[in-house]
């Protein structure tokens, strides 16, 4: 079944509408990627700390804050209004990210 | 794993630096043989990061109960044991308990910082009610004297954002504090994170950290000892001798090495030559001290 499976998984991951209801962002290398993620209001970012480091997802206004992100830790948070949200690692505050909201159906 | 430059020229197999300031100003090194030592004042240990269960090093309790076995075999026990931070990974309960298990079985008293990763979301309740500094101002900075030395706690590990900075609330004190000590009195500063801009890049520095160097420049003979880093790095400015420590946990790259500061993964023997503990002898208020490997 593995050979069938893999073009299937390939379609689904390079299919648009897929990737749009599944944003995430990866923390590797003590960065976060992409640094810059752009989503519909509404959306549900998946952050995983895929680096063998502790971190944290936390925005400069304080509105967001996963606290501590063990290695393979992952943490969601929906994005309800529009706009431009920039957050950093704690642990680590060179670390910086930006997720831009734009209105749904924009 | 590749140390500070003075130090890559000696052999590391039980043998540990000691660092000494000439009254020129001028920092010396040599080497110690295992087991020769004199009266230990102090010993310093830090960066624990109990719960870190990466390949850097799998058993992190296992290296801190080594450190804490080798301290407490020393055969005159020194008068406290300082560990500068992060002593959990993830400030969790559980490893503040797990933390707290194997550093209470220090014969010496404990004082231990707050690091980053101790206060994470920015809320030290779990350290304030497992490792609070003794007699610490309600900010957890403190200070105190013992023999002919004026000690000094500083905590830099909130307001991330800046990551490290002190305060103006403990800039204050710290002035106030020294404003009562002659500058003939030797001072020890502990810290967490470096007090001067080491490699701001990845955030090995305290933003307002100059202030108190301001502070702390008249005394005569200053030193400043903090963790952070998991590396031992010498500096020198002025009357003030800065030295790193390693952790307990595993090695960091040196500034800049790498393309990224975190853990360096590295053969189970050469790990414990890459962390261990800190010996600190004073000798007519010079301070001397030995970086010993865990093996």
């Amino acid at each position: 079944m593995r050979h069938l499976l893999v073009p299937l998984l390939g379609l689904l991951l390079a299919a648009p509408a897929f990737a749009s209801t599944a944003p995430g962002v990866r923390i590797q290398n003590d960065a976060f990627v992409p640094a810059v993620l752009t989503i519909a209001a509404g959306q549900t970012v998946t952050f995983t700390n895929a680096d063998d480091d502790a971190h944290t997802v936390t925005a400069y206004d304080g509105t967001f804050d996963s606290k501590g992100l063990d290695t393979n830790g992952v943490w969601r948070h929906t994005f309800a209004k529009p706009g431009v949200y920039r957050y950093f690692c704690q642990l680590h505050p060179f670390m910086k990210g930006t997720i831009v909201v734009k209105a749904a159906g924009s | 794993m590749k140390r500070g430059s003075f130090i890559e020229h000696v052999a590391w197999t039980g043998a540990g630096i000691a660092y000494s300031l000439g009254t020129g100003g001028l920092l010396a090194g040599r080497a110690v043989a295992a087991g020769v030592e004199g009266q230990i004042e102090f010993v310093q240990i830090s960066d624990s990061h109990i719960g870190f269960h990466q390949a850097a090093n799998p058993d992190v309790a296992g290296t801190l109960k080594l450190a804490v076995d080798a301290i407490n075999a020393m055969p005159s026990q020194p008068a406290f044991v300082v560990h500068t931070g992060d002593i959990t990974h993830l400030s969790t309960q559980q490893q503040f308990d797990d933390a707290r298990a194997i550093l209470s079985q220090l014969r010496a008293p404990l004082i231990a910082l707050a690091g980053e990763h101790d206060v994470i979301g920015n809320d030290p309740k779990l350290y304030f009610a497992t490792f609070k500094v003794p007699h610490s101002t309600p900010g957890g900075w403190a200070s105190w004297d013992a023999g002919g030395v004026h000690y000094v706690v500083l905590l830099n590990v909130f307001n991330f954002e800046k990551m490290g900075v002190l305060g103006t609330d403990q800039l204050d004190w710290l002035a106030k504090d020294l404003a009562g000590v002659a500058t003939s009195t030797p001072v020890v500063v502990f810290t967490h994170v470096p007090l001067y801009a080491l490699y701001p890049q990845w955030g090995w520095t305290t933003d307002d950290g100059a202030k108190a160097l301001a502070l702390l420049q008249p005394f005569q003979r200053v030193t400043v000892l903090n963790g952070h880093i998991h590396q031992i790095v010498t500096h020198q400015d002025g009357n003030i001798r800065f030295a790193s420590a390693d952790a307990t946990a595993y090695p960091q790259p040196k500034p800049g090495a790498a393309p990224k500061p975190g853990p360096v993964t590295l053969p189970h023997d050469d790990l414990l030559r890459a962390i261990g503990y800190r010996t600190v002898e004073i000798q007519a208020g010079t301070l001397a001290f030995e970086d010993r490997a865990l093996g």
